[in-house]
């Protein structure tokens, strides 16, 4: 090749406009809503001041879409909807029409083709998840498919809307958590350090900033067997993985050891209290692919117990706070460990320094 | 078509029960796509995370791998079991910015899918935790061409490493009631002026915008963004008496005293013996929890604006951190009005990228310096709505408190005269 090939310099265009892709309806009243509806689980009414209407058809779908699946959602969208749709942020799919006579049609197309409308109010909505073992570099578990096998038993509550608030559930499939913060998270949780390849390490990681990212300094160069490599103080290490990622030769994930952890009580709004995060409730559940079914068997009891106790409006974080967290551990039956106390920075502040005490 | 497929019997097992299942999609590309490279690409992956189930191990590693131009946006991944996979040896991620509030015609998801079907796997997920579409599985070589074609008709790469990563925001003006900010213009004009530090990583971290056109804070900006905007407002929440009547009529008056007003965290509501509602707005912190029960009768006011908060984060490395109040209330009508968000978010990255030790979140680097110090570097007057309670601690250095209060008393005159000024006019 006498000439480099010419590169096509890229158009930076950044973010693009939404309002092109706006259904009409929504671009005329834009700012202008006034109240909404709940007609039906899956189904939102929104009204404008204008007077005009927007229906919305709300989705739950396999999230790692095929072309195939994703062309079938747009067919639907053009024989049923008015071919503009949105995702949400947990990544279910939503149809927006101008008409109701409409709805029920596309209801039924999409149910009929094997999504499951819902998602909406009080319901389970979807639980948003990450990469997992389908395409991440650290992971310690999958993530679709353990959303795939918890769905499967939760798809009544998404389907329908009988819990005292909506309940927002996450995975992750690392400590890293990308999953984010839920009414119930279910998290990796490792539980022994990581275990050095020091053959690689002196080749594949930049020492001093693997040092830096141990969160407890528990990390230190070291020479082992005539090379340079790092060494970890395994008394103060806690199991991050957070060494992982910029040093995959100090390996977290171990097919026995790695277990999940359940957390609740994460709330993102502002709604009444302030926004929290979520806490530890139970531990040492096995990794166990392909359905995971004593991570499920835990979820399943947490939302029941919530479901039957919650009062109206009660967020997952609101009802403990009304019940109080050893009627919590009571009514689930979920063990209290002196794991659950915490003991990371800040951690005092989650002491009971009062008799506050529900005798 | 009796090919040689990866036996996948643990995989199988998610084809089982009601939920839509991730694995009978994949295996659809393998059985049916015409394409041999698509089903190529579909057998091995299936292969492998088949192997990854039986294991319990991931098998995919990072690497470099860019687009002509920019340094970020693509997700290397290079499988560590390439032998046994050939065909998705390479499976890199691109993440794509989607509009705010992630809307699409058909129309143009067709034909994103076409483009990631002559170059990609075909599997693609709406979207990622960051706000990215997510088109999962390419080749170095078609990385290019791919980006090359989706970026032609008006779409470009979001951010990866340390750099202002894509935004994310809630559906808000565009179809509910609540919001009080315009999260399409506040998104955009945030992000489009940063979009040089998205594709090119040269911060200590990541960076990371999300608006929520209120406080029910839709998409977690507290909890998962640096610089989170919250739509809130300003003056008297609006109140249709008519249809608290309706409400109580329908719904009865314990509904309103159960679920409304002893839930409000200021106990600002009084409901009087005529069922009107009355609402002590001077000590309403809009949490939205009224607004949410009652939306047809409440509203927010129309002296609308946003309030900004800092340093939001998960885990990594300090721990998880909330955004905290960094501008309590800012108008955002005017162009100049948008021009003082962008240079404050302009200040607080220039900021921290002098700053910030590498790999430290902004919040980190706010918690390591002290808020107080980062407010005076900035020169953001503290504000009591930046705390929860006063210090509580004696043991710091007072000998500059005289001059702060001075000018915390000048400025409050200084804030007097012009209000009165701009009311004269
Ligand atoms: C090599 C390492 C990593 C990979 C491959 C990775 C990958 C991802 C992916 C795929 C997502 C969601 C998808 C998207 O962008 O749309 C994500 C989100 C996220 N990641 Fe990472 N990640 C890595 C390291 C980290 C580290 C070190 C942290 C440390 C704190 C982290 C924190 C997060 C968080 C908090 C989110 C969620 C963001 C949000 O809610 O906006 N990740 N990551
Ligand atoms: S949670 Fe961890 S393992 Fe899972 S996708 Fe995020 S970074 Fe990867
Ligand atoms: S696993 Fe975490 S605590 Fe342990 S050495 Fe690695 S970074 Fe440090
Ligand atoms: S954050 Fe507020 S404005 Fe945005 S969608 Fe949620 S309720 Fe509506
Ligand atoms: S918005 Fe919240 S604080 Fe304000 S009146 Fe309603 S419940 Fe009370």
């Amino acid at each position: 090749m006498a000439q480099a090939q010419e590169m096509r310099s890229p158009i930076e265009s950044g973010c693009p406009d939404g309002f092109q892709y706006m259904h009409p309806v929504m671009r005329r009243n834009f700012g202008m809503w006034d109240h909404h509806a709940h007609p039906a689980p899956g189904v939102l009414y929104h009204e404008s001041e204008s007077g005009e209407g927007i229906w919305t058809v709300r989705a739950g779908t396999q999230r790692i879409l095929d072309v195939f699946t994703l062309r079938k959602l747009c067919d639907i969208g053009d024989q049923y909807g008015d071919g503009y749709v949105r995702f949400t942020t947990r990544s279910n799919i939503e149809y927006m029409v101008d008409a109701e006579a409409k709805v029920a049609p596309l209801v039924k197309a999409l149910e009929d083709a094997g999504f499951v409308v819902g998602g909406t109010q009080n319901s389970i909505a979807m639980i948003s998840h990450t990469q997992g073992w389908l395409h991440c570099d650290i992971p310690g578990t999958d993530a679709s498919g353990v959303v795939k096998a918890m769905m499967d038993e939760l798809i009544d509550e998404f389907r329908n809307t009988n819990m005292p608030n909506r309940v927002h559930m996450t995975t992750s499939c690392c400590q890293i958590n990308c999953g984010g913060q839920g009414d119930i998270a279910i998290n990796v949780q490792h539980t022994k350090p990581p275990k050095i390849n020091h053959d690689l390490v002196a080749n594949v990681c930049e020492r001093p900033s693997v040092v830096a990212r141990c969160p407890v300094a528990a990390i230190r160069p070291a020479v082992v067997n005539g090379k340079p490599s790092l060494e970890v103080d395994e008394q103060k290490c806690m199991c991050c993985g957070a060494c992982f990622p910029p040093c995959p030769p100090m390996q977290i994930n171990d097919p026995e050891h790695t277990k999940l952890s359940i957390w609740v009580g994460g709330n993102h709004s502002n709604a009444r209290g302030k926004p929290t995060f979520q806490k530890l409730v139970a531990s040492g559940i096995p990794n166990n692919p392909p359905r995971w079914p004593e991570a499920t068997a835990i979820v399943k009891r947490i939302l029941k117990t919530y479901q039957e106790d919650g009062k109206d409006w009660e967020r997952m974080n609101d009802w403990i706070e009304r019940i109080g967290w050893p009627e919590f551990f009571s009514k689930t039956g979920l063990p209290f460990t002196r794991y659950h106390v915490d003991n990371w920075r800040g951690a005092r502040n989650s002491l009971n320094a009062s008799t506050h005490i529900r005798q | 078509m009796a090919k040689n497929h990866h036996p996948t019997p643990m995989l199988d097992e998610l084809e089982n029960g009601p939920w839509p299942s991730f694995i009978s999609g994949i295996k659809s590309l393998r059985d049916k796509h015409p394409d041999d490279r698509i089903q190529g690409i579909s057998n091995d992956l299936l292969g492998q995370l088949e192997h990854s189930y039986e294991t319990r191990k991931g098998y995919w590693k990072g690497g470099t791998v860019s687009v002509f131009g920019y340094g970020s946006g693509i997700i290397p991944r290079f499988s560590e079991v390439g032998n046994a996979f050939p065909n998705s040896k390479e499976f890199h991620t691109v993440r794509v910015q989607p509009p705010a509030g992630n809307f699409y015609t058909t129309d143009m998801l067709r034909k994103l899918a076409n483009s990631w079907e002559k170059y990609g796997s075909g599997l693609v997920t709406f979207h990622g935790q960051t706000g990215n579409a997510m088109f999962i599985g390419v080749n170095t070589e078609n990385t290019q061409k791919f980006f090359d074609e989706i970026n032609e008709y008006g779409f470009d790469l979001g951010g990866a490493g340390p750099c202002v990563r894509t935004g994310m925001s809630c559906v808000g003006a565009a179809r509910c009631e609540q919001s009080c900010a315009n999260e399409q213009r506040i998104h955009r004009t945030l992000l489009n002026r940063f979009t040089d530090d998205v594709h090119r990583p040269s911060l200590p971290y990541k960076f990371k915008f999300k608006v929520s056109g209120c406080p029910n804070d839709c998409v977690n900006a507290i909890e998962r963004s640096d610089f989170a905007v919250i739509g809130t407002w300003r003056d008297a929440m609006k109140i249709d008496q008519a249809k608290v009547k309706e409400f109580i009529q329908e719904k009865g008056r314990a509904e309103v005293i159960d679920n409304v007003t002893t839930r409000c965290p200021t106990r600002c509501m009084t409901l009087h013996d005529d069922d009107t509602l009355e609402v002590d707005d001077k000590n309403c912190v809009r949490c939205m929890h009224c607004l949410n029960v009652m939306h047809t009768a409440l509203s927010p006011g129309d002296d609308r604006g946003v309030s900004i908060l800092l340093g939001g984060k998960r885990t990594l490395k300090i721990g998880d951190l909330m955004g905290t109040v960094i501008v309590p209330f800012m108008k955002l009508d005017t162009d100049e009005d948008y021009a003082q968000l962008t240079e404050l978010a302009e200040n607080i990255i220039d900021f921290w990228a002098e700053n910030g030790l590498e790999h430290e979140r902004c919040g980190e680097m706010i918690e390591r310096i002290g808020l107080m110090n980062f407010l005076k570097e900035l020169g953001i007057d503290a504000d009591p709505n930046m705390i929860n309670h006063p210090r509580q601690s004696s043991y710091v250095r007072l000998d500059g408190f005289d001059e702060a209060a001075e000018e915390h008393l000048r400025r409050k005159m200084e804030q007097r005269q012009q209000a009165t000024a701009t009311a004269s006019h």
